[in-house]
Formats: C-alpha cells, sequence, structure tokens
C-alpha cells in the first residue's frame, strides 16, 4: 500500500566533496509525499550533509534534488526544466523544484521545505511568540508592503499580523507551550526548546519537514510525547517527514522507510523491518571483522 | 553562637586582607604606569634647553587613587541586585510624554533661565549638538543595536550626506539651472528642504554600496572593513581637490530657511515679515526645532519598523544568521536594508550639520566620530532607543559641560584646562560603565509583541551579534 505513495523528493547521484574529502558519495534515494522517513547512520556517515545539501546551506558537488508538490510530474516538464537554467516552474498541479540550484531561504520560502537543526538554533534573546512571527517572515513581508504601506499602519498588514499571531497560538497550543509565549526562548528548558523549534519550522507551512536529531537530549518520556507529535503533524497537516536520528526504537517505530547511509553511501534502503535485519546495517552499526565482512557481503550479493 | 562570631570576625579578617592585598597590586601598576606618564615632565628653560620636572606628587596622587578606588570596590558590600523589573507600558509613556514636553520647551527654558545672551550657546552647544548625535545614535543603532553588525565607518555616511547637500546648494549648474526656471531667488531659499531628501537617498546609497561586499564579513572582519570605507570617504575628501576643495573644504553653505523666508535682517527676513526685531537666535531655535523633528522622525521610524517584519528580521538576525536563513529570511536584503537604512538617517544628519555650521571639511568626519557614535550605541545597550539618548546625552552633554567649568581654575590653578582632560574622563566613565553595567545603561530588551504582557527580555538572554 505504501508503495503507491508519490514521491515528493527525489534525490539523484547526490555527491558533495569537500576539497579530497567525499563526504556524499552518488547518493539517491526519495522521500515520498505523506511518510516519514529516517535516515540512520553512524556518526560521520554524512546524515547532516545531506540535510545540508537539500536545505541549500551546501551547494552539492553534483546530482539532482527534485521536489515536486502536488502529485508525480511529467516527465517531459522535469526534463524540460533540468534542461534550462531555470530553478522552477510551475505545472498544472503544482511545482517542481531543482533544489541544488536554489538559494536556502528560496527553498523554504518556495518549495516549503523547512529544518530544525542538531544543535538548537532558537532568537533565544526574542519571546517564544516572537520567534514564531519571524517564521512568517515571507507573508508578512508581502502584506506589509515590503515595509513601506507596513510603515504607515496598512489595515492589510495589521490584519495579516493578526492572522499570524493566530497560527502562532495554535502551534503554541500543540506544543503544550502558550503559558510561555511571552518568555524569551532561551529561558525555555531543553525538551521545551526542541519543541519550539519543530513549531517555529512548522510556521512556515513546510510539504517536508526535516528533522535533524530532533529526540537527542530528551527523555524517554519526551521522545514518546515527540513520536506521538510527529505522527500527527503528517497525519494532520500532511507534511512529510525526513529525520535523522540515532535514537532506534523512535525511528523504527515511527519511521514508514529507513535509509542507511555509511561513508556517505547508501547501505540499506526500506521498510524499518527490512533495514534492521539489513546484514550491511548489523555490520556497519555493530562492526564486523575483517574476513567477515567479505562474507557479509557475499551473503548480501546473493 | 561565639563560635560563629569569632568565625565571622575571622573571614572579615581575611576578606580584609586579600582586598588590601589586591589594592596593594592595583596601586603597584598604577605606580608603574605613572611614572612614564606623570613623574617626568620636559620643559623648556628660559635659556631654550629641556629640562626634567620630576612631577612625584602626581604620582602619589595616582596611586593613592587608585588604592583608594580598588579597596572601596572589593569592600563595599555586593550591590543588592535587582530582579529584572518589566516596565511597565504606562510608565514608558508617561516618561516619553514627559521627556518630549521638555525637548519641545527646552529653547523656552533656556531663554528664561539664561537671558537672549547666554540661551545661544545652551540651545546651539548642547541642544542642538546633543540632537545630532542622538541621530547619529538612532541611525547607527539600526545597524548595530538590531542587526547586530558593527559598523565602524558610519562616520562616511554623515559625511556623505555634509557633503551631497554642500556640493548641491553650492554648485554653479544647478544654480544657473534652477535660476533660469524658477526664478534667481529660488535656490538659496529652499535648497535646504530640496537637498535633505536627496542627501539621506544618497547616503543609503552609499550604505548599500558598502553593504554589498560587506555581507560575508562577520565579526572584527566586519568592523575593520567598514572602519576602512569611512577612512576611505574621508581621504577622497581631502584628495579629490577639484570636487570638495580638499582640506579647505565648502565654504559659504547656504543656511536653512524659515520654509522659504530667510533669517536675515533684510526686509523679507523672518524678523521683518513676522514684525520683530532680529535677532540671531531666531535661526539657532528654528535649527533646534529642524533637528529635534529629524531626530524624532529617526526614533518614529525605528520603533515602526521594530514591530514590522525587517525589523524584526534584523533582530533575528542579530540572533541567529543560520537558523534567519533556514526560515526564509534573505539575509542578503535584511543586511541591506539595515545598512540603507542606517545610512540614511547619517545622511539626513549630516546635510542638516553642514546646513547648521554654513561649512564643512574633512576634519569634521574623522574616525574619533565613528567612535563615539559606537560609544554612544554600545552604552545606550541592547538597540534601546531611550538607552541611546542618554547615553549621548552623557557623552556629548559631559564633553560641553567641561568647557564649562572654569572654577576648576581655581583650585588647580589657571594653567588647568578642564577640556585637555575629556578624554580621559570619557575613558574612566566607559570601564565604570562597563564594570557595572556590561549589555550598556538600558539592559533589558523590550519585545515586538507580546500575547498577554509584555515582559523584558534580560540581557544575558539577548545576543550582541556576530559582526
Amino acid at each position: 500500500m505504501r508503495e503507491a505513495a508519490t514521491p515528493l523528493l527525489d534525490v539523484e547521484h547526490l555527491t558533495m566533496r569537500f576539497g579530497g574529502l567525499i563526504a556524499i558519495d552518488d547518493l539517491s534515494f526519495a522521500a515520498r509525499a505523506g511518510e516519514i522517513t529516517a535516515i540512520i547512520g553512524p556518526n560521520g556517515a554524512g546524515k547532516t550533509t545531506v540535510f545540508n545539501c537539500i536545505t541549500g546551506f551546501y551547494k552539492p558537488t553534483s546530482g539532482r534534488m527534485l521536489l515536486a508538490l502536488g502529485g508525480p510530474p511529467p516527465a517531459e516538464e522535469v526534463a524540460a526544466l533540468t534542461g534550462s537554467g531555470r530553478r522552477w516552474r510551475r505545472t498544472p498541479t503544482g511545482g517542481i523544484f531543482l533544489l541544488e540550484r536554489m538559494p536556502d531561504h528560496e527553498i523554504v520560502a518556495r518549495a516549503r521545505v523547512a529544518r530544525t537543526f542538531q544543535n538548537i538554533r532558537l532568537f533565544s534573546g526574542m519571546t517564544v511568540l516572537e520567534n514564531l512571527i519571524v517564521a512568517q517572515h515571507n507573508p508578512l513581508m508581502a502584506a506589509s508592503g515590503w515595509t513601506v504601506l507596513g510603515l504607515f499602519g496598512a489595515r492589510r498588514y495589521v490584519e495579516a499580523e493578526a492572522r499570524a499571531v493566530e497560527r502562532a497560538k495554535h502551534w503554541l497550543d500543540r506544543v503544550g507551550l502558550i503559558d510561555r509565549a511571552d518568555d524569551p526562548a532561551g529561558d525555555l528548558p531543553y525538551g521545551a526548546q526542541r519543541r519550539l523549534e519543530i513549531a517555529r519550522a512548522m510556521c512556515t507551512e513546510p510539504v517536508l519537514l526535516c528533522l535533524d536529531e530532533p529526540a537527542a537530549g530528551l527523555n524517554p518520556r519526551e521522545t514518546a510525547d515527540l513520536a506521538q507529535f510527529l505522527q500527527s503533524l503528517q497525519a494532520e497537516h500532511g507534511t512529510s517527514l525526513l529525520l535523522i536520528e540515532h535514537d532506534m526504537s523512535l525511528v523504527m517505530e515511527i519511521s514508514h522507510r529507513v535509509i542507511v547511509l555509511e561513508y556517505g553511501q547508501k547501505i540499506s534502503d526500506g521498510p524499518p523491518e527490512h533495514v534492521k535485519n539489513d546484514p550491511k546495517v548489523i555490520a556497519a552499526y555493530l562492526g564486523v571483522e575483517d574476513e567477515e565482512v567479505e562474507k557479509v557481503e557475499a551473503e548480501i550479493a546473493r | 553562637m561565639a563560635v560563629d562570631a569569632a568565625a565571622e570576625q575571622r573571614t572579615m579578617a581575611s576578606r580584609l586582607i586579600a582586598a588590601l592585598k589586591d589594592a596593594t597590586g592595583a596601586a603597584l601598576l598604577a605606580f608603574g604606569l605613572s611614572v612614564p606618564i606623570l613623574a617626568l615632565r620636559t620643559e623648556q628653560n628660559i635659556s631654550n634647553e629641556l629640562i626634567l620636572q620630576p612631577r612625584w606628587d602626581y604620582v602619589a596622587v595616582a596611586v593613592a587613587l587608585a588604592f583608594g578606588a580598588r579597596l572601596l570596590y572589593l569592600l563595599a558590600p555586593a550591590l543588592p541586585r535587582r530582579p529584572s523589573r518589566s516596565a511597565r507600558a504606562t510608565d514608558t509613556r508617561v516618561m516619553a510624554v514627559f521627556g518630549l514636553a521638555l525637548l519641545l520647551s527646552y529653547p523656552m527654558i533656556a531663554l528664561a533661565l539664561a537671558g537672549t545672551g547666554g540661551a545661544i550657546k545652551w540651545i546651539d552647544n548642547f541642544g542642538i549638538q546633543i540632537l545630532i548625535y542622538i541621530m547619529l545614535g538612532w541611525g547607527l543603532n539600526i545597524v548595530v543595536g538590531l542587526a547586530g553588525l558593527l559598523d565602524l565607518g558610519y562616520v562616511a555616511f554623515y559625511a556623505v550626506g555634509a557633503y551631497a547637500y554642500a556640493l548641491l546648494s553650492t554648485s554653479d549648474p544647478v544654480k544657473a539651472f534652477m535660476a533660469e526656471w524658477l526664478g534667481p531667488s529660488f535656490w538659496p531659499m529652499w535648497a535646504f528642504w530640496i537637498c535633505l531628501p536627496v542627501a539621506g537617498l544618497m547616503a543609503a546609497f552609499w550604505g548599500i554600496l558598502l553593504g554589498f561586499p560587506v555581507l560575508r564579513l562577520r565579526g572584527d572582519y566586519l568592523a575593520i572593513v567598514t572602519l576602512a570605507f569611512g577612512e576611505i570617504v574621508r581621504l577622497v575628501l581631502i584628495n579629490w581637490v577639484p570636487v570638495t576643495n580638499g582640506y579647505a573644504g565648502i565654504t559659504s553653505i547656504p543656511r536653512p530657511t524659515f520654509f522659504g523666508i530667510p533669517f536675515n535682517a533684510s526686509d523679507t527676513g523672518f524678523a521683518a515679515v513676522f514684525g520683530i526685531p532680529f535677532s540671531p537666535l531666531y535661526r539657532t531655535i528654528f535649527l533646534f526645532y529642524v533637528i529635534l523633528a529629524l531626530a524624532l522622525l529617526t526614533n518614529w521610524v525605528t520603533l515602526r519598523l521594530r514591530r514590522l517584519p525587517v525589523g524584526r528580521a534584523w533582530e533575528a538576525l542579530r540572533e541567529d544568521e543560520i537558523a534567519c536563513r533556514s526560515l526564509g529570511i534573505n539575509t542578503t536584503n535584511t543586511k541591506l536594508t539595515a545598512f540603507a537604512i542606517g545610512a540614511g538617517f547619517g545622511g539626513f544628519a549630516g546635510s542638516f550639520f553642514a546646513a547648521r555650521q554654513g561649512f564643512i571639511s574633512p576634519e569634521s568626519f574623522t574616525f574619533m566620530e565613528s567612535a563615539i557614535v559606537v560609544a554612544i550605541v554600545v552604552l545606550g545597550g541592547m538597540g534601546s532607543q531611550i538607552g541611546v539618548a542618554i547615553a549621548a546625552i552623557a557623552m556629548i552633554g559631559g564633553t560641553e559641560i567641561l568647557r564649562e567649568l572654569d572654577w576648576l581654575k581655581r583650585v588647580f590653578g589657571p594653567d588647568f584646562e578642564p577640556t585637555h582632560y575629556r578624554m580621559l574622563l570619557f575613558g574612566l566613565a566607559m570601564v565604570l560603565v562597563m564594570i557595572w553595567r556590561p549589555r550598556g545603561l538600558i539592559a533589558f530588551r523590550q519585545p515586538s509583541i507580546f500575547l498577554k504582557q509584555r515582559r523584558a527580555v534580560r540581557a544575558d538572554m539577548v545576543k550582541e551579534g556576530h559582526g
């Protein structure tokens, strides 16, 4: 049944080199619409680099990252866009975006891919509410007539700001921080900061949310709540999730699909049960003796 | 109980000893520093020979001061820490209304207290001078306080504004063109009011021009490049003699008019038109209200911008640039608007300065000016508008006050010149403020929006920005 889901993000032959170091080596995978896709792998496997490429923080050395809104795009549209020098184009059903060509802020604004960070990056000196309002920068900027109308208190902007506050309140309710809306974000406890960062990313109304280790530093209870919250995001808002996580129980519980990286290469890709039993994955995580590698590889080849 | 008292006495004693040791250290340091600076003075005697004049009494005073101050600082009971008080909205509103009323009536108060003769000094040297720096401080506050971009070359935009007005208003082709189309009396009458927005736009344009190369720079690198930009502008003004007249500067710049009515003794002058005796005072009072209006405009725009997406993006940029990018904020545009708007206000202030002086030269636009404006913004603290105003009053007003302290000559002898100690007192004031209020006079940030209650954000949460 899951196989019917259409790809939202199609990463093909992604390679990222830093000087002589190959951080990602010819990686191809797909994140499907309405699914939770997890990327796992040992430390230094290149997971965060993949995120940085998808969200435009790094320009990949080569490869294509195609994001399609509104269903699978016709192949000729994709070919036409790739052949042209343009970054994105509208299609009858939505739009197609070549993320590797787009600057980071355009990826959020147009392709609607949002992200969170491994080390939380909140605006700590601004209040919780302000954090969520800043996240709605682009629609508010348009409503304020690129500042000119807003400067004179245009009604359009006042209304847009009221709507932005409503959306912020909705998300504060969802993450249980409504009572702390007027506190500085830096004052929140760690777990609340993680939740706020996700709420802030959701305020940009993403179709794909990339979460970089959302459960890091959370206690088991908080992790269980997080799992429920992430599943509800996907169910209620149709937001697809791409997540990097080291907490295997969380990954296995909520993901529809797991991609395993090691040394920048994909070593496994499939539903959690499949990946869990993949000898290559077990070898990567637990380590095997040198002579056993060939045996394991032979097994895989069979 | 007895044991406790004895123990307390012992800790007191040990504290005293530690403080004495520390203060002795400070005194030794002061001695080491003051020997080369204060102890020996070279003077020429009657036969034109240099002689060394020892001044050990100065050294003794310096050492004693250092010892005493350090001892007091260490032994003074720790100041009780006030919990971060959230300024209530009514408080601030009352203060704002009171401050505005005081500013509006300031020329009258000066007139009443100092009479027509003395009032010019108080309105010009204190009122106008301070307001120019308040305006510069508020302009730079957008770049440094809100966007967190340390700009050490702000004086460049002040210079661009001043020279834009000076050059345009004295340019022969412009004069000829205006005389041909609008009559010979038009340009001298209206030059200021037409050139003021032009100068602001010009400075904003140069702000963007500076912004582009420094987009990728942070921290110290940004500071150095902006500093260099300020110097480049000054050096161009010095060396491009055919246009700027070099060191000699530009003279006879048209003075502002009362919306077309000049402040002179002629029959069409301000005094004659309003049927009052001529006095140079009217121009000064008018200039005071012009710069007051400009400064209040700066303040109003800044307060408005803080509540708009662009202002919130500036503050977010100061907090975390990477997070900004992850939320779809175009950081390039955000930085450039900060530079442009900050520079624009500097340009307004510059053109006002040129109009007030009637003469400008590159001497007025040295790095010292940038440093003073940055010091005002840093002293004010946290991007606070009121903090900047207080800091400007303290720094510029303090400098001017030193000129007034003639009675000190009676104490220290006729050779004593208080203004010579200006920089020393500046430095001392800075050190004290940085000890007691490391984040500036106003050590909290007012959020731009709130749900239930506006609660100030403590200084330790707010970041200084990365450059």
